[in-house]
């Protein structure tokens, strides 16, 4: 009997989808992003309140960002899509996109406009990097440094310069185990103008720079490749200070009271957003059309930074942004956008990476292993 | 050797002191090192050690094992004046293991185990291999002390907070199992109808010819079923709990591959034991190749073969999207655990008289009621252990699950792999206590059941 009602049921499917087009959609999505505490939010402002008002959707959430890239190229060459909208950060969607596993899309079309009738791609503005790329949150790289380490009689580290002092501040840092932003950051603290920074970085010479700047703290460094990393160092003690994702930090102060603060200066803006994959099939793209149409609008977007302090993507949400769900704290002062957090933001170069990354990286990696 | 040993002689003090005091120095030296004085310590620690040896030398009335609970008992008092509770847990278990090297060493105890005519060194070396096997075991276990200790840890971290180490309650708590076990489910309901299920199953039991009757039985049946309804009820129905989905999903995947891994496999292991059939080795290389081919390459492999079977099956008979996952997972980990089943089973088969299955057909038995009345019960202990290595890989494997599997059938150990990767919460460590006292519980009720059966058989005739 079941199988009868199944085979009626597909049968019905495919007439009906042969037909009608847009307005069938399959139940049940699976969603990709980074787990912990980011994915929480999604779950929260997005997810829950699009059940409740489709019922019939179940969704299933996939911690995969991290290898989004190299599993999409699988699940293509294997022709078996198995993901229905991948979280990414915006080089893997400019990437993607020129590999053709991302849909481009029509942002206007696609997404809602803002309250007062703004179009979606003015309200995102700069922020879509890429035909495929669908802005959710602005987040920074930043360092974050125990309050209860630093040395007597010296002021807290508010100088990115800081991390290069060994002497006012000794201790382990923890960076990220690659030369995006650990190289800017060494020629700013080398005396390298801000505005010149990529110029160097594009010689030899520039390089070499950086990773001697570098080999002064390299003995003091652990590196992390997970965001959960440096939080842990931090609340075990074993580090100093060190750089990760402000989000991480902000849960790390607020929600787990560490005695940690956060360092803004030279803080890095970076994107994330959602891709949706290419060749989905009309129902489940019709589905994660509705949804993505539902989770970027300007409230959603606004309530997501009720659960985690990055900033939304659309100028929209800006003044919607409220207290956090829980400890019900102003999240405003909490974003990388804030104005006194953002008095010296360090801003990152896609382009420059793009053409770079694979030679300063094979130099990166020899250098780490000297 | 009995007849070689002799009452042993008390070593003199210079032999003692000395020997005491290294141990002492390491101590020393760890404590100094927590007040950063590790040399200092070490000195500290080496008198300490010479001066307890000679007074432990000098109270004679006193049998042994109260020397070294005194010396344990002072220990952990100057401890907890030095450093509180912590101080207290520390000072015993330096203090028990001085004191008991202290008498070891200073009743020379250390010479009992040997020969009388062994020498200095062999004596020595004796003792060194014991204290290796000693830490080859320490190592092996101790690891998973912290895990267990650290998984009620009160904070979000992996950090023995100063709280956790003074052994304060504060310090602690069971948050981290509430989340593992948080998200829906009907463990209530499952315990009633399990034991309902159970106690009929029980009853009708009863009725069949041959069997034991009594209603410890009955009870047994209803236990079983208890707790086999509180697994399947707090599993029904949950979906999207961060650790319940995984873990039904585990408890769906691995039972399946077991079973079919132990029956395939057991037979292949008959089939390749009898000597007529050709290419026996090719065979056999080719059933165990998952073993030995780098899993990363089979999970690539499996990857692309089984794309196009799920896609097939979905296209053209119509099968549910997530069913076909689960049977591509299952599939893959079946023929991970086929190697271990074959393995053991041939082992078992090297001890079983083929003249037997002669007897059973000269008897008049089909080969089918052989196997199952004659070879089956012998190499059945082969078999449970094999099943248990499949159920085990299916279980722990983490690779193939992430290349075949889609998110609908995340498993246990992909939870946690991303859970480590992602978000360092000791949930996962609470999740590793859960499975290892399973494991545990599981092994020794298998061991204890083996046991009984043999004692049962040796007993009963024929």
């Amino acid at each position: 009997m079941k199988l009868l009602t199944t085979f009626t049921a597909t049968t019905a499917l495919c007439a009906a989808g042969s037909m009608a087009g847009a307005q069938d959609m399959v139940d049940d999505m699976t969603l990709v992003s980074w787990g912990g505490a980011y994915q929480n939010s999604q779950i929260e402002a997005y997810a829950k309140p699009y059940m409740e008002m489709n019922p019939e959707v179940s969704i299933t959430w996939d911690e995969s960002s991290n290898e989004a890239v190299a599993k999409l190229r699988a699940m293509n060459e294997a022709g078996n899509i198995t993901w229905d909208l991948v979280d990414v950060v915006a080089a893997d969607a400019l990437r993607l996109c020129d590999e053709g596993l991302a849909m481009e899309v029509d942002h206007d079309e696609l997404l809602a406009p803002a309250p007062d009738g703004t179009d979606a791609s003015d309200d995102f503005g700069d922020l879509i990097v890429s035909d495929c790329f669908i802005p959710q949150i602005v987040y920074s790289i930043t360092f974050g440094y125990r309050s209860d380490m630093v040395p007597e009689g010296v002021d807290a580290p508010d100088d990115i310069c800081d991390v290069f002092d060994l002497e006012t501040y000794p201790g382990k840092r923890s960076l990220e185990t690659r030369p995006i932003n650990n190289m800017e950051w060494a020629l700013i603290c080398d005396g390298v103008p801000k505005d010149e920074v990529y110029d160097v970085l594009a010689t030899e010479e520039g390089q070499d720079q950086a990773l001697a700047k570098l080999d002064t703290i390299k003995d003091d460094v652990i590196w992390w490749s997970a965001g959960a990393d440096t939080p842990q160092l931090l609340a075990d003690g074993e580090v100093f200070m060190g750089s990760t994702y402000n989000g991480r930090l902000f849960s790390a102060i607020e929600e787990q009271d560490q005695p940690i603060e956060m360092m803004w200066d030279a803080q890095v803006f970076d994107l994330d957003g959602w891709i949706i994959p290419t060749g989905l099939s009309d129902e489940r793209l019709a589905r994660v059309q509705d949804f993505v149409r539902f989770a970027t609008d300007t409230q959603r977007l606004a309530d997501q930074a009720a659960y985690i302090s990055y900033g939304p993507a659309r100028e929209s949400s800006a003044p919607l942004v409220g207290e956090h769900a829980e400890l019900g704290i102003e999240m405003a002062p909490h974003m990388p956008t804030a104005p006194e957090n953002s008095e010296n933001v360090f801003v990152f170069n896609y382009g420059f990476w793009a053409d770079y990354r694979d030679d300063i990286d094979a130099k990166f990696q020899s250098w780490l292993a000297q | 050797m009995s007849n070689l040993t002799v009452d042993v002689k008390r070593p003199p003090l210079s032999f003692t002191m000395p020997v005491v005091a290294v141990l002492g120095a390491c101590f020393g030296f760890v404590t100094g090192n927590i007040f950063g004085q590790a040399w200092l310590g070490f000195v500290i620690g080496a008198v300490i050690g010479a001066g307890l040896a000679g007074i432990l030398a000098q109270i004679v009335q006193v049998r042994l094992w109260q020397k070294v609970w005194g010396t344990c008992a002072v220990f952990a008092l100057a401890g907890l004046i030095a450093g509180g509770i912590g101080g207290l847990v520390g000072g015993a278990v330096m203090g028990l293991s001085m004191g008991w090297f202290a008498t070891w060493i200073g009743s020379g105890q250390y010479r009992a185990g040997v020969p009388i005519y062994y020498t200095a060194g062999q004596t020595l070396w004796h003792n060194v291999f014991l204290f290796i096997c000693a830490f080859v075991f320490f190592f092996l276990v101790a690891p998973l002390f912290p895990v267990i200790w650290l998984s009620f840890n009160a904070e979000n971290f992996f950090t023995f907070t100063p709280e956790m180490l003074a052994f304060q309650a504060e310090g602690y708590s069971l948050k981290h199992y509430r989340e593992f076990f948080s998200g829906g489910g009907h463990p209530v309901q499952g315990i009633l109808y399990g034991a309902v299920i159970g106690a009929v199953l029980g009853a009708l039991v009863q009725l069949l010819p041959n069997v034991q009757r009594g209603l410890a039985r009955v009870v047994v049946f209803a236990v079983v079923g208890a707790l086999i309804g509180v697994v399947v009820g707090k599993m029904w129905g949950v979906s999207g709990a961060e650790w319940m989905t995984p873990l039904k999903n585990s408890l769906i995947i691995a039972p399946f591959a077991t079973l079919i891994s132990v029956s395939l496999g057991t037979l292949a292991a008959i089939g390749l034991s009898q000597t007529h059939v050709p290419g026996r080795q090719a065979i056999m290389a080719v059933l165990i190749s998952p073993m030995i081919v780098p899993l990363i390459i089979s999970a690539t492999g499996m990857f692309f073969f089984y794309a196009p079977l799920g896609n097939w099956l979905e296209a053209n008979l119509g099968l549910n999207q997530t069913f076909v996952g689960y049977v591509k997972v299952i599939l893959a980990h079946a023929a991970l655990g086929v190697p271990f089943v074959i393995i053991t089973v041939t082992a078992t088969l090297v001890g079983f008289d083929p003249s037997l299955t002669r007897a059973a057909a000269n008897m008049g038995a089909n080969p089918v009621t052989t196997f199952f009345r004659v070879q089956m019960p012998l190499i059945l202990p082969g078999v449970i252990s094999g099943g248990l290595f499949a159920f085990i890989t299916s279980f722990d494997e983490v690779v193939v699950v992430l290349f075949v599997g889609s998110a609908q059938q995340q498993t246990l150990p992909w939870q946690m792999f991303t859970g480590l990767r992602e978000q360092i919460s000791p949930t996962i460590l609470a999740a590793a206590t859960i499975l290892v006292t399973i494991s545990i519980c599981l092994l020794t009720t298998v061991e204890v059941l083996r046991r009984r059966s043999e004692k049962l058989r040796g007993m009963s005739p024929g």
